[in-house]
């Protein structure tokens, strides 16, 4: 009986180590995170991967408005791709300077940035996060694949043009980040993510790359004017096709400007038009603005919220005396002004004579001595949580406004300009694609013999300040490190002075100059 | 598995060894038993001295010897009794063996067994309750903070119950976990805390716990294997005694004060800085004088009961105990109510073949969390400011008003931190019971052969409702519907739970060899680990229900496994020479299928020097013992559970993204490392054990060297390779050096007196040695500890070849009067710009050296004891000096006026732009040294008609702190002083009743 019992122990206990190691598997898997293949198994989830691709420029990550970032290694509320891709266009200009002492946020304006910038690092991995995640969907949305998961008919086309949206995506992208940063690492589906480390390529062939890409998506991108809001149809292509074009000296060293004149051309003939109020671009409910929007970054307080994008171009320049209320939400952060470069470019400071001209200047000092001071220098007001009839956007903190990264009257002046600089093209157009703007606004029009380089370049600064051009128009003219124009702290002086030429490029951030054996950095950092 | 091969040779070997000794010349019976209560001793062994023949005793204590015919004397000996020798006049022989004089702490409990003290190998430390920091213990690691060399344990903060930061010699990882695997009654617990408890260890009562087993060095670690790296604590909780039940009873009672607030302005002072540096503000000042760190402290008062029997009912050994912890924080609203039971059952049965021990420990906690965001508003709040308005809104608390703001507060600006306190009542309710059952079977046909199986299960639930009323300025018209109503304050909950089991068999096989005089020692087994959690979600609420926010799934489960063999090999050579060999296989379910097992051996020899000729002729040395060890430990906590492959995660609803006129949720693919694998620890350890003056001087020296490589560390991706730019890769490689020495002196011990001195001293040298694929002179490291000033700004780096941890700073100018240059910084690079390439390695956060000195008086019926600590060569970056101590806050730009740090008055820092805030002149030596406890007690004797005995105490805690820091407290964990919860100073008076 004893012995009985003793054998009984044992082998339970045999037993419990042979259940133990046996049928417990190591294999587990998270409760609601999902493998790609659950993802692309229906349209559905086709769409939702096919979102992230845009959320990834509007978003800091997967939780709003923060909590679940994207990039690692920088603040997550200024991880978003505008609001970071503002500072290296803005506030390394004379239309923008920022009182606060986030880390490296000075450099831009002080034109003393390294390869360690965070916010340089940040914006970087942001553009290639996009187009990383524009690789994934690329590869996992071939029409092969999508008919081996037993997607036809309608969800099929859908997501054919979801496909080449991600490609435009992918090459607008590389449009930033070829004028950013010059010679960069080059990615595309064809490689298995990670498998190999991408190699550098130089600015032009960048250039060529995404001139091909845009081409090669026109006949699958939907039509001008016809897709859903938000998302990019074959105007969009055209735009960024065109942008490219009136830089490609800068960046090929080789002139297009008949090619942006006749793209610039073939957007606004595809049906686009100025909205009649300039002061109403950048208002909660501009997604009205369809006339004149090509492509937007879209916002809304409350269902794609971040700390970035619209919000941060709203509350940052709110301080001093101003009212917050005014702009529709519920409180200033006291941090961006401008300077007497872009102020001085206006008849007055009031909008009498140009409606463009949106300053705060009550209490505000238009000279800076301390770029810390938000009373230093003049307050814009061009951001507005406001609805077009006045009152508040949907939630006082995070706001509604969407961002064009593409309107129309970007192509008028693109046009009258590549004709101003040779292109082949219709001089009295040109003189009239600007007058259209100017009347819009409210001022003078201009004289064919007013029409000259020098005016298109402040014509941009009054139509498209705080828009994200001005970086890339001062190097184009010629004016970004020279002593030819200065601006107020430009390099780090209160009178301004010109700086070393290799800052025309951003550096590699040192972080993938590290990681990546095969890139090497831009001249001078 | 070749593992199990291996067991399957080791059980082979097993056999061989149970070979029959060869044929004598006549035959010895007789009976060994326990001259304590004549109970028959088993397993002892029977030598004929001078030779190497002998026995072993039965289950009954009875033996059979043939012995030669030339054989007068033989040797009894058994584990934890003191070895005798008898003389042979006859056939048969009695020996009554009397247990070893301090059997207790002789015995040490080490990984999956115990061993005695002087026969240890490894770097293992017991301390037993006797030596147990006295006074107002609310967790359990407090009761041995500055008794071990090599181990640092540093309270998190003053909070009730917070818990604390152990680290063994340093550490041994960088990103992934430092934390020390804890084993409580042979079962690995989950270091994390739960839902309303953030301190796992905050749920067991100091009370029941007998004694810790802190294991060093691998030797004796590697037998946990890849949980292993960071150090090993063993928790052994008090069990049942034979006996007639015994009663003890504990009460203290505790008074806690602040013992420093935050060095800020007073109300006068501000009022002249606003009136002299910024006339235009001088229209926000208000006419009070308030202090608010007075505001939101208190005395807080502790009750802390305990009350446990022991004893045996018939054979059936049984302890009891039940005890309640009624802590208030120093921080107003903040409140622990912990009740704790404790039930031990330990029967032997089948002729003491079977031995059951079944632990079970429940608490029930019941807190109240204070908005620590107090603490920080406290110390920055405007002090000429009145604590109440006057008036009702917002609770009648004073706030910062804008009439343009849509809820009347003034955006951006601090909130009253009264109000912050009394507007929120956060409350949690914590169940956890840790169950565990050991059966250790001794094999009938087989003595020497123990089947030990230790099962168990830790499950907890955490649940709580955070409340914030209405009025309360911190979240007042939070929220507008969509039909533009606005709604106020949080109704929110919040639940986890967890559910963890574990199993583990081994076979221990111990045999004396007389013949070879030899002891050898088998363990093998199989570990299986299962850690559950369950974290709900909830809407986000305002006050009256209304939905803020709904998450997208009602729970996620995180669940990792861990499944594992080990083996053990003991050797003990004529009572002198001690060989143990261990090896251990991890899988963890962690890592893909490829990398996701793991062998972790280790090596250790010792030698009782004591026992050789020249040592054994010297009277004044009582031991002498060298060891020496090697081995290999792992780590895999602190990592993703599932991120060796890319896992789709769907965005919350307010990060969807728009679409025409709809919103389409987002799915995004997550960063993953295919490749990870363990991190491994190889650590050498050379030490050397003394004793002198019968040993009233004892000690160890110790030194160690630790090598950390595959480092799990978060790198960089090359841009366009990963959905993440950074991810935790198996980078880079690390060391520690260290020399660990500990004095136990007992310079009194007579009949009425005793005194005993403790001191231990710790040197641990750290050294990050690679950190990228490749070497990149142009890599500073990896950047991390942000502060609070700015937005994203971090104060502390890795950096390859300094220590983990080094502040990252600019180098601030002086003037001639040694007064800091407001802006200005050594431009280290030499290129004309001051930005990030003019960062530099300054110090570290790490102590370089740390002691601890315990020393107790017993006279009578009096006994008095003090402890003490100090680190030496830790540094901290005062963040409150640096985030308030400059005008730019006082004179808030967006429109208020704060308090500032006084340190304004020596820096005159302006606050403008942001390179001030990584000025090295933040960082500051804090070197301290601290008396921890002092103690007084009285042993009252017999009371009530003899009948129970009682003592009474009295304890001071965080007595004293010398330190230049001038911040609050020099001794924090992660270098950043920022809003630091104070160590309050607390008054203890005790008594003890034992019935």
């Amino acid at each position: 009986m004893k012995n009985n019992l003793y054998k009984q122990i044992i082998a339970t206990v045999g037993a419990i180590v042979v259940l133990a190691s046996c049928n417990k598997t190591l294999d587990l898997l998270p409760t609601n995170d999902v493998t790609s293949a659950t993802v692309y198994a229906d349209a559905n989830g086709y769409k939702q991967a096919f979102a992230k691709v845009y959320a990834s420029y509007a978003l800091t990550g997967n939780a709003g408005p923060a909590g679940n970032g994207d990039i690692q290694g920088i603040d997550e509320g200024t991880s978003d791709f505008l609001r970071l891709w503002w500072k290296a266009q803005e506030l390394s200009t004379d239309e923008a300077v920022v009182s606060w002492g986030d880390p490296g946020i000075q450099d831009f304006h002080n034109m003393n940035w390294s390869a360690s910038n965070p916010m340089l690092t940040g914006l970087y991995y942001r553009c290639y996060y996009q187009i990383t995640l524009a690789n994934d969907f690329i590869r996992q949305s071939s029409d092969a694949t999508v008919a081996s998961k037993g997607i036809t008919g309608v969800d099929a086309e859908a997501i054919k043009k979801y496909r080449a949206e991600a490609r435009f995506l992918r090459a607008y992208q590389y449009s930033i980040l070829m004028d950013l940063f010059g010679n960069i690492p080059f990615v595309t589906e064809a490689e298995a993510l990670g498998s190999v480390l991408p190699k550098q390529r130089t600015r032009g062939e960048i250039f060529s790359y995404i001139e091909t890409e845009l081409k090669a998506i026109d006949a699958d991108l939907v039509d001008a004017r016809k897709n859903e809001y938000g998302r990019a149809d074959k105007a969009a292509a055209w735009a960024l096709l065109a942008r490219m074009y009136l830089n490609a000296q800068v960046y090929t060293g080789t002139a297009r400007n008949t090619d942006a004149a006749t793209y610039a051309k073939r957007v606004l003939d595809a049906g686009y038009s100025l909205i009649s109020d300039y002061t109403k671009l950048m208002r909660a409910d501009n997604n009205v603005n369809t006339s004149e929007f090509i492509l937007t970054i879209n916002y809304d307080g409350l269902k794609t919220q971040n700390w970035g994008g619209t919000t941060f171009l709203t509350h940052a320049p709110v301080g001093g005396s101003m009212v917050a209320a005014q702009f529709g939400v519920d409180g200033g952060w006291g941090g961006l002004r401008t300077t007497t470069g872009l102020s001085s470019k206006f008849p007055d400071l009031t909008g009498t004579a140009d409606k463009r001209s949106q300053f705060y200047t009550s209490g505000q000092s238009a000279d800076i001595t301390d770029l810390t001071k938000f009373t230093d220098g003049y307050a814009i007001t061009k951001f507005k949580n406001l609805n077009m009839n006045g009152t508040p956007g949907k939630n006082l903190t995070w706001v509604d406004i969407d961002f064009p990264i593409f309107r129309s009257a970007e192509m008028n002046l693109v046009y009258a300009e590549a004709v101003l600089r040779g292109g082949t093209g219709d001089a009295g157009a040109a003189l009239s694609y600007v007058n259209a703007l100017r009347t819009r606004a409210g001022a003078s029009a201009i004289t064919t013999a007013q029409l000259n380089l020098d005016f298109i370049l402040d014509e941009r600064a009054r139509e498209l300040y705080w828009e994200g051009f001005r970086r890339s128009d001062l190097i184009r003219f010629n004016r970004f490190v020279e002593s030819s124009y200065v601006w107020p702290w430009k390099g780090g002086v209160r009178g301004g002075t010109n700086v070393d030429g290799f800052r025309k490029l951003y550096p590699i951030p040192s972080a993938d100059i590290s990681s990546n054996p095969n890139l090497v950095q831009n001249a001078g950092y | 598995m070749n593992i199990k091969k291996a067991l399957v040779a080791m059980l082979m070997m097993l056999t061989v060894f149970c070979l029959p000794s060869i044929a004598q010349d006549r035959t010895v019976t007789g009976k060994v038993t326990n001259a304590k209560d004549g109970s028959p001793l088993a397993a002892a062994s029977v030598l004929v001295k001078g030779s190497g023949v002998g026995a072993q005793t039965n289950a009954d204590g009875s033996f059979s010897l043939k012995v030669p015919a030339n054989a007068t004397t033989l040797v009894v000996s058994s584990l934890n009794f003191e070895t005798k020798e008898v003389t042979l006049s006859g056939n048969t022989v009695s020996v009554a063996l009397s247990p070893a004089v301090d059997q207790l702490s002789d015995v040490v409990v080490i990984g999956y067994g115990s061993v005695r003290k002087k026969d240890l190998t490894g770097s293992v430390v017991n301390v037993s309750s006797k030596d147990f920091n006295k006074g107002v213990i609310s967790t359990p690691e407090q009761l041995i903070q500055g008794k071990v060399a090599g181990v640092q344990i540093t309270s998190n903060n003053g909070a009730p119950g917070s818990g604390s930061t152990i680290r063994i010699r340093g550490g041994a990882s960088l990103n992934a976990s430092n934390d020390p695997l804890i084993v409580v009654d042979g079962m690995p617990i989950d270091g994390g805390g739960i839902s309303g408890q953030a301190n796992a260890l905050a749920l067991i009562n100091p009370n029941d716990i007998e004694s810790f087993s802190i294991l060093k060095d691998a030797s004796a670690t590697a037998i946990y294997g890849a949980r292993a790296s960071n150090g090993v604590i063993i928790i052994t909780t008090k069990k049942g005694k034979s006996g007639a039940p015994k009663y003890a009873f504990s009460s203290q009672l505790s008074v806690s004060n602040i013992t420093k607030k935050a060095d800020v302005f007073s109300a006068d002072e501000i009022r002249d800085i606003v009136k002299t540096k910024g006339p235009n503000y001088t229209s926000l000042l208000g006419t009070a004088s308030t202090d608010w760190q007075d505001e939101i402290y208190q005395t807080a008062l502790t009750t802390d009961n305990n009350i446990s029997v022991s004893g045996a009912y018939k054979k059936l050994p049984y302890r009891f105990s039940l005890g309640n912890l009624m802590q208030s924080g120093i921080l107003r609203t903040d409140k622990l109510n912990r009740t704790t039971v404790g039930v031990n059952v330990s029967p032997t049965l089948f002729d003491n073949h079977l031995t059951v021990n079944i632990n079970y420990k429940l608490a029930a906690s019941k807190s109240n969390f204070a908005d620590q965001g107090a603490i920080g508003a406290a110390a920055y709040f405007d002090p000429t400011k009145p604590v109440y308005s006057g008036g009702q809104a917002y609770n009648g608390f004073w706030n910062w008003l804008d009439a343009t703001s849509s809820n009347g507060l003034r955006a951006l600006a601090p909130k009253n931190p009264l109000g912050i306190l009394l507007d929120r009542n956060n409350q949690s309710n914590v169940t956890r019971h840790i169950a565990n059952a050991v059966v250790d079977y001794k094999v009938h046909f087989i003595p020497d052969l123990h089947v030990v199986v230790n099962t168990g299960m830790d499950v907890a639930e955490g649940t709580g409702t955070n409340v914030v009323n209405e009025q309360a300025a911190t979240s007042y018209m939070r929220f507008k519907d969509a039909a533009g109503k606005f709604h106020s304050g949080v109704n929110n909950e919040y639940r986890q739970t967890r559910n963890n089991t574990y199993l583990n068999a081994y076979l221990n096989y111990a045999k004396e060899i007389p013949y070879l005089s030899t002891r050898v020692e088998f363990t093998g087994g199989y570990e299986y680990q299962n850690y559950l959690t369950t974290n709900y979600n909830f809407n986000d609420q305002t006050f009256n229900g209304t939905v803020v926010n709904t998450p997208n799934f009602a729970f996620d489960k995180p669940e990792f496994r861990l499944s594992s063999y080990l083996g053990r090999m003991n050797l003990t050579v004529k009572g002198k020479y001690l060989f143990t060999a261990s090896v251990r296989q991890d899988g963890s379910s962690k890592f893909n299928p490829d990398n996701r097992f793991a062998v972790f051996p280790s090596g250790a020899v010792a030698w009782k020097l004591k026992e050789e000729g020249l040592f054994k002729k010297m009277k004044s040395l009582s031991d002498l013992k060298l060891r020496a060890s090697y081995g290999v430990t792992g780590q895999q906590d602190g990592i993703g559970y599932y991120d060796y492959i890319s896992y789709y995660n769907l965005g919350s609803n307010t990060a969807q993204y728009q679409f025409g006129n709809t919103f389409t949720p987002i799915s995004r693919p997550n960063g993953y490392y295919f490749n990870r694998k363990w991190e491994q620890t190889a650590t050498t350890n050379l030490a050397l054990d003394f004793g002198f003056a019968d040993n009233r001087i004892t000690g160890t020296i110790e030194a160690y060297k630790r090598e950390t490589s595959d480092l799990l560390n978060e790198v960089n991706q090359p841009a366009g390779t990963n959905f993440s730019n950074k991810i935790v890769a198996n980078v880079g490689t690390m060391e520690n050096k260290g020399i660990e020495f500990t004095l136990n002196i007992q310079p009194i011990r007579n009949k009425n007196t005793t005194w005993d001195i403790a001191f231990n001293a710790t040197y641990n040298q750290n050294r990050i040695t690679k950190l990228t694929i490749s070497d990149d002179p142009a890599y500073a490291g990896a950047r991390f500890g942000g502060i609070s000033g700015g937005t994203g700004n971090t104060i502390l780096i890795h950096s390859v070849g300094k220590q983990r941890g080094s502040f990252f700073v600019y180098k601030q100018v002086y003037d001639a009067n040694d007064k800091p240059i407001d802006g200005l910084y050594a431009d280290l690079n030499r290129d004309g710009n001051i930005n990030e390439q003019d960062l530099y390695q300054y110090k570290g956060i790490d102590p370089q050296m740390f002691f601890g000195l315990s020393s107790s008086v017993t006279h009578k019926k009096w006994n008095a004891g003090i402890v003490m600590r100090a680190n030496i060569g830790n540094y901290l970056y005062n963040s409150i000096a640096a985030s308030s101590g400059t005008l730019r806050n006082i004179l808030n730009p967006i429109g208020y006026v704060n308090n500032g740090s006084r340190d304004y008055l020596k820096s005159g820092f302006s606050g403008n732009g942001s390179n001030y805030y990584l000025s090295d002149y933040y960082v500051q030596n804090a070197s301290f040294l601290r008396i921890d406890n002092i103690n007084l007690g009285y042993n009252v004797g017999k009371v009530f008609k003899n009948k129970a005995a009682l003592r009474i105490n009295a304890t001071v805690q965080n007595v004293l702190t010398i330190t230049k820091y001038t911040g609050l407290d020099p001794e924090m964990n992660g270098g950043i002083d920022n809003n630091f919860y104070p160590r309050p100073r607390t008054i203890v008076l005790g008594i003890n009743l034992d019935f």
